[in-house]
């Protein structure tokens, strides 16, 4: 509770302190202190030590599963500041801007996660999805940027006609927008009901770009600069995840065998298109982005599975994509050239990047001893136990061994093959934060419970 | 848990040790620092392997066997078990480390420090796999052993290793993940949710199931092993590796393979063994004899001892799935030697190579003239690559081939092929390259064996004859493992 009213409070803080500030570097410290506090206030609920007490009609909803998800984001949101905090500074002159539209979607996320209604669901994605927009296109001068902005724009207002709309059939059938009002099982189901579920999942599975409603993502991602895209790929993509689960989880769970159908065919789809794309691309930016889409599809199994295993994997899955994907964007926005070329030799000329970076890649690939492979393992356990569609699970794993082909050939460049790959001047910050996103990497891969014990507080 | 007054046990000892040193190994940039350092830490490495021989039985049961808790909500304990055969391929990978070090040891390579590093890296992994009783423990390790090697082949070797590497990695890989998901589904079927070796063999499968995990599992380790029709990235990878890299991959790290049908796949899925038998030897039989032909016209050294492993492998798998006692006493002590006699020939062509700047057959030819004592210690490991009397690698074929033998008449009949195709491919190459006519390319090359290659051949010679006259030594020594195996079966 309190985390989403200070967020919200923060991000006007920063606009205000850009009026009266002039200097850019000051607005990443402002920026770091938000997030701090950000992350207290959550740690102290966590503990049962509210500040704020609002009536807010049961519409809003705090469990230790929000709260740890919220500690995941605030943790990664930190890295992500202490990993582009100069990159900010590059994109444009609005500096605070950029970090208050930031705190604002971190506002979003904190609606998004504990919704109890459809219409607080309705407000996070919204609150989430509005200040990526200007974000996207920050880049004024750019045109990509502001292609990116566009099409974002254009495609999300898009799906959120189509939520607005399934929200209207749900609530006319069920007239309630509450989603416990909503969970009422197969003999109460009606064709108008099914309708809005399928609407639901269609707008759900634009924001988590899901195939095949995945086409804004190449271009938005590719065209977005790099910080705002690691920021989108990451947060704002598990995020609306989390919400996917949460509400297909409690309002439509005793339907989960009727929806389980399309979920396994979107699944199976975006696994495809997302790994089979990204095999061809030669900018490691986009690829990139359509590995973010192939993730969606691991992630997607959670809704798949709908077990104990599912929810606890998607909250790794959560922290191991986030974690290896900032950083692996923070090291690409170091990289002057974004081709596959371009990183080259990268070994040779920055051993750490290229180091960290192998740890990213390889817990994106799956590989023990990183979170990915536990989050990815955890994933698959909630899908077979589902006991459904087993070929489901063998297909994914065949796509995790073609997201190593891709994967490794970024690896194979920095380390195998000759070339000067060039080189931004990278602080000691950036190193020191660099290298606790790799051991946070390692430490969950080895001891996931530190963050699992969490949900049964 | 172990009690306190044991301070740590074998198998941690053998796990830490090499990774620790190998860390270590990374910061000794100095010239041949780190090639020292990864020397005496593997010599270490088999100093520990022959002091935990002293201590075998039920009274060291502490020493021998570890568990901790890890992931309890999972059912994951960290334990490790150092049983016979376990015990056996820790000793086997424990010399392979310091034969190959010794023979390269005049060889440089481009950073050693990472070179050494990422070895001593593998062998810790490749311990794990050997003393996991635990199966996600177990993947962990079966994972872990191939990064080092990945990133290894990659860096040092011939031209096209990157891609040979490459392709060997997404193979394997591809083939792990299928691994898990076996592993995931014996798991939710085991009757206390526990990823311990004796829940998996207490899961009570559904026989579509047991079948399915069956080949899920198998898929895993045919490709390591490499069983026909997986092997084909194994000629490419042998070829194109540093001769290190290649000595581990064929010496120890194929024996993954064969180790885990006799640990995993066939004690937990009995009824689905029974229902594959003849398929899997089918296979194997016919890799053999393929492979065999194969290696026959091979010109290159490498892809020539790379293909005759694929027919010494396939007949381990054969023997393994036949079920009797003596084809599985047979192909449990043929993992040992079969790792000592290919290291043993890796060295000898490491060293032609070394001198002579090529493995090509038809360039080389009298070596025997200008470096006799290559030459001795090329034929006797040659001769017990084909399994003549009185070498290492006769007793494990004969009890190989007495055990398929109750399986199927012509089934062995048809493997006994193999047994002549190898003699006519071994020492036609040994004809070719040792004697004959010198040509100017081996009259010129110098052909003294270094100091320390030579005192690796002498050891791995000695093996050889040791074991060839008293197999006791290793059949002894696993007899605990193939008793709770042959147990396993018969109790079906």
């Amino acid at each position: 509770m309190s985390s989403i009213i200070l967020s919200a409070l923060w991000g006007v803080l920063m606009m205000f302190s850009g009026i009266f500030l002039k200097k850019k570097s000051l607005a990443k410290y402002i920026a770091l202190l938000g997030m701090f506090a950000l992350l207290t206030v959550n740690f102290l609920e966590y503990y049962n030590i509210w500040f704020i007490h609002a009536n807010i009609g049961e519409m809003l909803k705090f469990s230790a599963f929000g709260q740890i998800f919220n500690a995941i984001v605030f943790s990664c949101t930190l890295l992500f500041f202490l990993l582009n905090g100069e990159e900010f500074e590059t994109i444009g002159n609005d500096v605070y801007e950029y970090y208050a539209l930031i705190f604002f979607v971190l506002c979003g996320v904190g609606l998004a996660v504990s919704f109890n209604t459809l219409l607080m669901l309705f407000l996070g994605i919204e609150i989430i999805t509005i200040p990526l927009y200007i974000l996207a296109g920050s880049d004024k001068r750019n045109l990509k940027s502001n292609e990116a902005s566009i099409k974002y724009f254009l495609m999300g207002v898009f799906s959120t006609g189509i939520m607005l709309m399934g929200i209207a059939f749900l609530y006319g059938t069920t007239g309630t927008f509450y989603i416990e009002g909503m969970n009422v099982g197969l003999n109460a189901l009606q064709p108008m009901m099914v309708i809005g579920i399928v609407l639901i999942m269609v707008a759900l599975a634009f924001k988590v770009s899901a195939a095949p409603f995945h086409f804004w993502v190449p271009d938005v991602y590719d065209g977005a600069p790099t910080a705002v895209t690691s920021f989108m790929a990451t947060i704002v993509k598990v995020a609306s995840f989390v919400a996917f689960l949460h509400l297909f989880d409690n309002a439509f769970g005793k339907m989960h065998a009727q929806w389980q159908v399309l979920i396994t065919l979107l699944t199976a789809a975006t696994l495809f298109i997302g790994n089979i794309t990204a095999v061809f691309q030669q900018s490691v930016k986009r690829m990139l982005a359509y590995s973010s889409v192939a993730h969606a599809g691991f992630m997607m199994l959670a809704l798949f599975g709908l077990n104990t295993f599912a929810r606890e994997g998607l909250i790794l899955y959560s922290a191991a994509y986030s974690l290896a994907t900032i950083g692996s964007f923070a090291v690409l926005a170091k990289v002057k050239d974004y081709s596959l070329e371009g990183f080259n030799g990268l070994a040779k000329k920055a051993p750490l990047l290229a180091l960290t970076n192998t740890v990213f890649l390889l817990s994106l690939t799956g590989i023990p001893l990183t979170a990915g492979f536990l989050a990815k393992y955890y994933m698959l356990v909630g899908a077979v136990k589902s006991g459904h569609h087993f070929w489901l699970v063998i297909f994914a794993v065949l796509m995790a061994a073609v997201s190593a082909y891709y994967y490794f050939r970024v690896i194979q460049a920095m380390y195998f093959k000759d070339g000067d790959a060039q080189v931004k001047t990278v602080s000691k910050v950036f190193r020191i934060s660099l290298c606790i996103t790799a051991v946070l990497i390692i430490l969950i891969g080895i001891f996931p419970q530190l963050l699992l014990k969490g949900l049964y507080y | 848990m172990k009690p306190n007054d044991v301070l740590i046990t074998f198998p941690e000892l053998l796990l830490w040790f090499p990774l620790l040193s190998g860390l270590v190994a990374f910061f000794l940039t100095k010239g041949n620092a780190a090639k020292r350092w990864s020397l005496w830490a593997s010599f270490i490495t088999v100093i520990i392997v022959a002091v935990s021989f002293l201590f075998t039985g039920k009274d060291y049961f502490h020493l021998n066997n570890v568990s901790y808790v890890w992931m309890p909500s999972i059912g994951s304990s960290f334990a490790l078990m150092y049983d016979g055969m376990g015990r056996m391929l820790c000793l086997l990978t424990a010399l392979a480390f310091p034969l190959a070090f010794l023979t390269t040891y005049k060889t440089t390579y481009s950073r050693p420090n990472n070179f050494y590093g990422l070895m001593l890296l593998s062998q810790a992994g490749l311990m794990g796999v050997f003393c996991a009783m635990d199966a996600l423990v177990f993947y962990f390790f079966w994972e872990l052993a191939i990064i080092p090697i990945y990133f290894l082949a990659s860096q040092w070797g011939g031209e096209k290793r990157i891609q040979a590497t490459f392709k060997f990695f997404v193979y394997t890989f591809a083939a792990s993940l299928l691994l898990m998901i076996g592993i995931i589904y014996v798991y939710l079927h085991t009757p206390d949710n526990s990823f311990s070796i004796h829940s998996f063999i207490k899961a009570e499968l559904p026989a579509g199931g047991e079948k399915m995990a069956f080949w899920l599992f198998l898929a895993a380790f045919a490709v390591k092993m490499p069983l026909f029709p997986f092997h084909t990235w194994q000629p490419d990878t042998y070829e194109q590796s540093a001769a290190p890299v290649t000595m581990i991959l064929s010496g120890v790290m194929v024996k993954m393979g064969v180790f885990a049908l006799i640990r995993w796949l066939i004690p937990v899925f009995p009824y689905a063994t029974t229902q594959f038998t003849g398929i899997v030897i089918g296979l194997a039989v016919a890799g053999m004899v393929y492979a065999s032909c194969i290696a026959w016209v091979q010109d290159d050294l490498k892809r020539l001892i790379a293909y005759s492993s694929i027919v010494h492998v396939g007949l381990m798998c054969a023997a393994i799935f036949g079920g009797s006692r003596s084809g599985v006493d047979g192909a449990v002590l043929q993992m040992f030697n079969h790792g000592i006699n290919i290291i043993g020939l890796w060295m000898v062509v490491e060293l032609i190579e070394h001198y002579y700047g090529t493995r090509k057959i038809s360039q080389l030819g009298g070596i025997a003239s200008s470096s006799p004592l290559l030459t001795v210690f090329l034929v006797v490991i040659a001769l017990a690559n084909i399994a003549l009397p009185l070498t290492n690698a006769f007793v494990g074929e004969f009890l190989m081939f007495n055990g398929l033998f109750h399986y199927g008449k012509w089934t062995t009949a048809i493997a006994l092929t193999t047994i002549i195709l190898s003699a006519i491919y071994t020492l036609n190459m040994v004809q070719k390259v040792f004697y004959g006519s010198t040509n100017q390319l081996t009259a010129s090359g110098a052909g003294m064996v270094s100091k320390q290659a030579a005192a690796a051949l002498t050891v791995v010679v000695i093996i050889i004859l040791l074991l060839g006259v008293y197999p006791r030594l290793i059949l002894d020594l696993t007899k605990d493992t193939v008793d709770v195996f042959m147990n396993r079966l018969a109790g079906l």
